[in-house]
Formats: structure tokens, C-alpha cells, sequence
């Protein structure tokens, strides 16, 4: 649209009455300098080439996205909110990676009704008693990974399964979340430090106790050293190790490479979904930046799509919230992962998928889906939230 | 729990201790001769792991890569002690922990800069599965590799310091400085070449450790901590006291993650057993420092008599 078009347009949007913005603001503020820096990278790529994609709109409206780094830090995370909702006036509020993080700067976006749309974390608290009208999931509940793979675990029969995890917070509720759903026998519940590099202590103990599943809960460089050095001591011939799905993505089979063959995961998404969105998103993702998207790259895409169909849902009038609100709910776009609805609480209902690592037609390691383990699947705190 | 089980943890405690002692015995030289506190001393081990993985897709081959690293840090730590760390032997501890703790920060923007946030070092094909030593006990080749090149280096070590010139000049640098100094011996290259030798050995650490860990930017920070814990246990500017105290945190800390989860689930209830057992376990290494400073404020093996 040329500039004059574009004034044209906007007099008579003014003329008829309608208070549609002049353009949609976003803030995006996420976790880029650091060991865990793939992560937040992988979301804000996704995200940015959906806004490209779109000509550089969200919902018929030009878009400006400020990027901020948290540092991996919450205050730093916070502070960045707080200059986009209050100095810049920002429209919507997104990008963290990390539960805590996001849990300290969220509170400001609430206060100020912002809309905080998750591309990743989504931590229980938010689902539940504390379920906020403002925030919308466009991932996973955090607990849906490790239900699932615990249901896949279920499935295969396994009877004695082993889980590890870091020793804090999210590691105690995942392993609580894959229990959830796991009907067999817990050979051990092993916690480590987090941020741990070496596990060749805890490999002697698996060893040891000849569990029939392994399953661990390893976020970022410590699952890259799990895997490395579960392969190395000959325990992937003998027992089925099974991850979350971003537990063994494009960002941990670059660095770890074959070692990661025939790794089983539970997941929303994966590279090879056959629709039409997808295609057209991992094509894209692929000729921008020369590598394959990650599960963390395909939120990003989401988040954008979501916030682009919610303001297309209310014709770029963003002022009015409530009229937002319950275009954002209704998801109406096309997402990667398929079909999916907002459950009461704003957090998807969606199928999640049994992944294994393979190649692909160019001898590139890829997830590929192999199975559904749940379908239409909520989350085990909605019951709490009093939100209509 | 079984023998076998107990062998293998002792086999990883001294793999894990042979490489805390390729740093700590830099550290400790550096700590013991110039009486200067490097911060920055887990950085080469970050730097030697990131050039070692350039050199091995370089080369294609995965001996030759770590061989030229090590040449290669070496280089990089000599250039960092000529331009900025000589200026601060002659400050106090806080003065050269700020300017080291800087270096860290600004060599690794620098690292993400050149390299990325992370780098890949893949395992050599041949050695990346077990071997049979016993029956029922499959260890890593990779490790076994390790425990070798380890013994090696600590062995090739060993001599230079006892039986050459150049460790006498070293050892009586660390015993008194003002006395070598008064006796005419060229300060200032002996702590170039000793620095550059802590760099090399740095590498040697980085890059074996590469395969197994990840390469990535921070790596050296957390191990920095072991190993200044084991250059305080072993006395400052003691090598062999470093082979010791490395091998004892090793073992130590290996020992605690392996059996103080058990050992307490034989008293407590599992849930207790599974909060307190790692958190136990990670306080170990520190127990057992506090211990030996109650016994040997000097440490084991105190270079100054």
C-alpha cells in the first residue's frame, strides 16, 4: 500500500466511525544472550517471519515489533515490559521462553490490560486459581508434554520406568505430570542439580537398575549432555529413552547428531504435519534462515498468527480489549500443529503426537510423527479457574 | 547395589578428577607463583573447547584438531597475560578478581561473536560406544580415553616440574618469589611460559571434555568453581597436591550423586530421601574442603613450607 493509499484508507476508517488503530504494536521480550539463547531466538525467528510473511502486517494493520533480551534474568525481563507497556504503548505483550521469567513480568502487562499472548511458557498457577483474562496460550500447558509421554509410556507397557529431572520447580512438575497419566511402576525418581554437565554417576545407577523406560526431563544444554553421554556408555541398546518434545528438537539434534536416532518424544507439532500452514511455514522458515524450524520456532509462527487473526477479528479497532479478547478466543487462523480450541481458561485444547527422530528424504535428522497419544487434550487445572 | 556398580562410579570419579586437574593445575601455578587469582582461566578451557572444534572440522581429523588447539590456546593465553594480566600482579586479589571476572564477560561476547552461542565436537566414530572391561561392565571408550590421556598428561607433568630446569625455576618461583627473584631468575618469561602452559592445559581439559559436554559459551564458569575447591584442598601452587585434591572431589562428588540418595533411602522416606539425598550430595565436595582446611589450613600439600 503506498503512503497515500494508506492515508486515504485510514481518513475513511476515521470518517465512518470506527476507531481502528493506525497500526498494531508488540512488545517481544525473551531469553537471547546465553547457553539457553536457541530457544528464544528460534520463537522470535518464527514469530518475525510470519510478520514478513504477511507484508509486514498483523491483521490488515502495519506492525512494529520491538525485540527486547531478558538475559535469562526475570528482573531484566520485567523491566523491558515495563518500558514497552509504559514509555512505547505497546499493543500486545509476548515472547518469554521461561516460566519464571514470564511469571515476574506478566503482572505488569495484567495491571495495565495488556494482552499477553505465551509462545511457550504456560505454567500451572496461570491455568488454574490464577487464570487471567489477559493471557493467552498459543503453545502448551507446561505439563502436557510429560502427560503425554507418560501416556505413551502407559501404552507401550512399560512397567518399571526411571525419571530424572533437575532439581527445581518445573523439574518436580514435569515428573509429577508424566506420573499423571504413567500406570506402571517408578523404578526411581532421580533429581539432579540443575545445570549439571556430567551425568555419568546417574548413568551407572540406570544401569544398575535395569529400568524398562527411561524418562527425562532435561531442558537446554544438560539433555544435549544426557543424550551424548547415555549413547556413549551403551545404554540406548538396551533401554527406550523417552523426552519431551523440545527435548529433542532441531536445537538438540544439531549439537548432539546421530547419536539422537530413533529417539522417541511426545509433542503438538512436528516438521512433517502434512497441511497446508505447515508446508508453507517450514519452507519459508527453511529459505530465511538456512536451517529447520524447532517446536520453539513453530510457536513463534503461531503467536504471530493468533495475534494476527485477533485483530482481524475485530477490524484493527485493538482499543476496544474485550472485543479483542474474544476474537483471540475464537482461533481463527490457520496453526501449524492443525486444528485446536481455547479451553475456558485461555490454554489450548489439542492433540499432542508421538515423535521419533529420523531422516528425511535428504538424509537430514528429523522428528517424524508416528502416533497420537492424547486427542483434544486440556489441562488438569482448569477446574480451578473461575474465569467464564 | 552391586561391585560392579560401585567400580564403575569409582572409574567415572577418577575420569571427571583427572580433567578438574588439567585446570587446576594451571590455576594452581598461576595462584601459587604470580600470587594472582585468574577468574579467567575457565574462559581458555571455553576458548580451547570452541578452537578445538573449529580445528577437528577443519582438519577432519579428531586428534590432529585437539594437537593444534592446544598450541593454539596456549598462544591466546601468552597474548592475554602480555597485554592485560601482567599489569595486575602488582594489584591486590580484588583488583585482579574484577578485571578477571571482566575478561570472562568480554571474552565470552567475544566467543558468541566469532562462534555462535554453541559449537559442535562430535565424538570420534570409533570411540563413541562402550567396552566390555568386565563382565556386566560396559564403560564408555570414550571416558577410558580420557582416564589415559589424563594419567599422561599428569605423568609428563610430573617430570617437567621435578626433573627439568624449567620446573625448578617453577617450583622455586612458587616456594618463595622474592628469593628466585634475588637469585636472577627471569621472573617475567617464567610467568609467560607458565601461563601459557596453564592455557595449553586448559585446552587439553576443553577439548576432551568437548564431545561429552557441550561446547557452548559459559562452559567454563561452573567448572572454574570445582576448580578453585581443588586447588584449596591440594595447597596453592602444589601440582601434586592438585592430582590429589582433583582426584578426591572427583571421587567425592561422584561417590555423593551415586550413593547418598540410597544411603538415605535406607533411613528415610523416599520423599525425603529424593529432596535431601541431591542436596547432600552437591554440599559434599564443600564438606569435605572445610574439613581439610580444619586439619591443614594450608591445604595438603602446601608449596611454601
Amino acid at each position: 500500500m503506498t503512503s497515500r493509499m494508506f492515508v486515504l484508507a485510514l481518513s475513511l476508517a476515521v470518517a465512518s466511525g470506527a476507531q481502528a488503530a493506525s497500526k498494531v504494536k508488540v512488545g517481544f521480550i525473551s531469553t537471547l544472550s546465553g547457553p539457553s539463547a536457541a530457544l528464544g531466538v528460534d520463537i522470535r525467528d518464527g514469530f518475525q517471519l510470519a510478520v514478513k510473511m504477511n507484508g509486514g502486517k498483523l491483521g490488515g494493520l502495519p506492525a512494529e515489533v520491538l525485540v527486547g533480551d531478558d538475559q535469562f534474568k526475570p528482573d531484566v525481563g520485567r523491566q523491558i515490559a515495563e518500558k514497552y507497556i509504559r514509555l512505547d504503548k505497546v499493543d500486545f505483550l509476548t515472547g518469554f521462553v521461561f516460566s519464571n521469567i514470564m511469571l515476574a513480568a506478566v503482572p505488569v502487562a495484567f495491571e495495565a490490560r495488556i494482552i499477553y499472548v505465551s509462545p511457550n511458557a504456560a505454567p500451572s498457577p496461570l491455568a488454574g486459581k490464577q487464570c487471567n483474562p489477559y493471557f493467552f496460550v498459543a503453545s502448551w500447558p507446561n505439563d502436557a508434554y510429560h502427560e503425554a509421554a507418560g501416556q505413551h509410556a502407559t501404552n507401550k507397557g512399560y512397567k518399571n520406568a526411571y525419571l530424572i529431572a533437575p532439581n527445581y520447580q518445573a523439574g518436580k512438575d514435569s515428573l509429577a505430570g508424566f506420573k499423571r497419566y504413567y500406570k506402571g511402576n517408578v523404578a526411581a525418581e532421580v533429581y539432579t542439580q540443575l545445570g549439571q554437565l556430567d551425568y555419568s554417576a546417574e548413568l551407572a545407577q540406570v544401569r544398575a537398575a535395569r529400568p524398562d523406560a527411561l524418562y527425562i526431563f532435561l531442558p537446554g544444554g544438560m539433555g544435549i549432555n544426557f543424550i551424548k553421554q547415555f549413547v556413549a556408555a551403551g545404554l540406548s541398546t538396551d533401554i527406550p529413552l523417552i523426552v519431551p518434545g523440545f527435548g529433542s528438537d532441531q536445537d538438540i539434534i544439531r549439537p548432539v547428531g546421530e547419536a539422537m536416532l530413533g529417539l522417541f518424544d511426545t509433542a503438538h507439532w512436528a516438521i512433517d504435519f502434512d497441511n497446508a500452514a505447515n508446508k508453507r511455514f517450514v519452507a519459508a522458515f527453511e529459505k530465511e534462515y538456512k536451517r529447520l524450524p524447532s517446536v520453539f520456532a513453530a510457536q513463534g509462527w503461531d503467536t504471530a498468527m493468533l495475534i494476527d487473526s485477533g485483530v482481524r477479528g475485530v477490524k484493527g479497532k485493538i482499543e476496544d480489549v474485550e472485543a479483542l479478547r474474544k476474537a483471540l478466543k475464537a482461533g481463527k487462523f490457520e496453526s501449524v500443529r492443525g486444528s485446536f480450541k481455547f479451553n475456558r481458561n485461555q490454554f489450548p485444547i489439542q492433540n499432542y503426537y508421538l515423535r521419533v527422530v529420523g531422516k528425511d528424504s535428504q538424509g537430514r535428522l528429523v522428528n517424524k510423527t508416528i502416533g497420537t497419544v492424547f486427542k483434544d487434550h486440556g489441562d488438569a487445572y482448569v477446574q480451578d479457574c473461575l474465569m467464564k | 547395589m552391586s561391585w560392579i556398580l560401585i567400580l564403575e562410579q569409582s572409574l567415572n570419579g577418577l575420569q571427571f578428577g583427572l580433567m578438574l586437574f588439567l585446570l587446576a593445575a594451571g590455576l594452581t601455578l598461576v595462584f601459587g607463583i604470580m600470587d594472582m587469582i585468574n577468574l579467567a582461566h575457565g574462559s581458555l578451557y571455553m576458548l580451547g573447547a570452541f578452537i578445538a572444534s573449529t580445528l577437528v572440522q577443519a582438519t577432519g581429523s579428531f586428534v590432529a584438531g585437539v594437537l593444534l588447539a592446544i598450541p593454539a590456546t596456549a598462544a591466546v593465553g601468552i597474548l592475554l597475560e602480555v597485554s592485560v594480566l601482567r599489569t595486575l600482579y602488582a594489584r591486590d586479589h580484588l583488583s585482579q578478581v574484577l578485571a578477571t571476572f571482566a575478561l570472562i564477560l568480554i571474552i565470552n561476547e567475544l566467543t558468541r561473536l566469532a562462534w555462535g552461542s554453541d559449537a559442535a565436537l562430535p565424538m570420534p566414530q570409533a570411540l563413541s560406544g562402550p567396552v566390555e572391561l568386565l563382565p556386566g561392565l560396559r564403560y564408555p571408550a570414550y571416558r577410558l580415553v580420557i582416564i589415559a590421556v589424563g594419567i599422561l598428561v599428569a605423568l609428563l607433568l610430573f617430570i617437567l616440574v621435578t626433573k627439568t630446569r624449567v620446573g625448578m625455576l617453577v617450583r622455586a618461583g612458587a616456594s618463595n618469589r622474592e628469593m628466585a627473584l634475588a637469585m636472577g631468575v627471569d621472573i617475567k618469561t617464567l610467568f609467560t611460559l607458565v601461563f601459557g602452559a596453564g592455557a595449553a592445559l586448559c585446552a587439553v581439559a576443553g577439548a576432551m571434555l568437548a564431545p561429552l559436554f557441550a561446547v557452548q559459551v559459559g562452559m567454563g564458569e561452573n567448572i572454574l568453581i570445582l576448580a578453585f575447591v581443588v586447588i584449596v584442598i591440594g595447597g596453592i601452587g602444589s601440582i601434586r597436591g592438585a592430582l590429589v585434591g582433583a582426584v578426591l572431589v572427583g571421587i567425592v562428588d561422584t561417590i555423593g550423586r551415586a550413593f547418598l540418595p540410597i544411603l538415605f533411602g535406607i533411613f528415610f522416606q523416599p520423599r525425603v530421601a529424593s529432596a535431601a539425598g541431591p542436596a547432600i550430595a552437591s554440599v559434599m565436595i564443600y564438606l569435605l574442603m572445610a574439613v581439610v582446611l580444619f586439619f591443614r589450613p594450608q591445604g595438603l600439600f602446601p608449596a611454601r613450607g
